[in-house]
């Protein structure tokens, strides 16, 4: 199969080998998220339950800090997919509708689907759930530019 | 001030009560590597963390001065991210902007070195629930 953004398939991005490299370090890993799937266009990670990340003291909740944090990796993922390559990238916004609370102790799984990518800009929205993804804890919107490197190619 | 409760979410972060700012809370957040994104960098997920806590940590202040008990629940978030974070301490403020009987709109800075140059900034809206009535989802 041919692709005519990045003719050569060997380099072009691939997430299933990225992503854990990627999420390894920093505050990704100490979240703990974990690669799990990936299509042309979007990228899903899953964010395990943790005690220490809940949202109430008195609720077995996750935070919603660590949701975004799960989604804006997703969303980069999802672009750099799309585009087949690795470009530094930065969140301009994020936006999340939250839907309704996880279920207690659930471990929460992010999708984000780049839609659109234009010179400088891309595009991402996407969902989180618990389990069944037609019924998201959170809908998700954000867009991200390129930063340093050539903008032209972003 | 000092004694308002964050979140196990904020205490595993390293997010504490710094001072108080015209009766809001200012909380800060020590750079730590469990904070980094892009190295050298705080990562996105974690500013927007420290900025909700805020948001929330004003929200519960304020209803506790007024006597009032409430669950609060999210409607939804909006991070505006406006320059890299550094591995520096970072800050946060919010401001109540609507207070209703249902619903709050509440508008959050986050910043670092200089305060007039904010590194990210949200705009919440949260549900808040009276006590006997939790049932009611956002």
């Amino acid at each position: 199969m041919t692709d005519p953004r990045d003719p050569d398939q060997r380099n072009r991005f691939d997430p299933s080998r990225a992503a854990p490299m990627l999420l390894q370090y920093g505050h990704t890993g100490w979240l703990g998220l974990k690669y799990r799937a990936h299509g042309d266009d979007w990228a899903e990670l899953e964010l395990p339950w943790r005690d220490d990340l809940l949202g109430e003291a008195d609720r077995q909740v996750l935070a919603s800090g660590p949701i975004i944090s799960m989604m804006d990796m997703a969303s980069g993922l999802s672009i750099w997919t799309t585009l087949g390559r690795f470009i530094a990238i930065a969140t301009l916004d994020l936006r999340v509708d939250y839907q309704r609370p996880a279920k207690d102790r659930a471990a929460v799984i992010g999708r984000a689907e780049c839609y659109k990518v234009t010179k400088s800009a891309a595009f991402v929205r996407g969902i989180a759930h618990d389990g069944d993804p037609d019924d998201p804890v959170a809908h998700i919107a954000g867009v991200f530019m390129s930063i340093g490197g050539d903008a032209r190619n972003a | 001030m000092r004694d308002i409760a964050l979140t196990p979410y904020a205490d595993s972060l390293g997010i504490v009560i710094h001072g108080e700012e015209d009766g809001a809370p200012v909380l800060v957040c020590e750079f730590s590597g469990n904070m980094e994104g892009r190295p050298g960098h705080l990562h996105g997920g974690a500013i927007s963390g420290l900025l909700e806590t805020a948001g929330y940590a004003m929200l519960r202040h304020e209803l506790s001065k007024q006597e009032r008990s409430h669950r609060l629940k999210p409607i939804n978030i909006t991070v505006q991210f406006l320059s890299a974070g550094k591995p520096k301490p970072s800050y946060a403020k919010a401001r109540i902007t609507k207070l209703g009987r249902r619903n709050a709109n509440i508008a959050v800075e986050a910043w670092q070195d200089d305060r007039s140059r904010p590194i990210a900034t949200a705009i919440m809206n949260i549900l808040m629930v009276p006590e006997e009535d939790s049932g009611e989802t956002a």
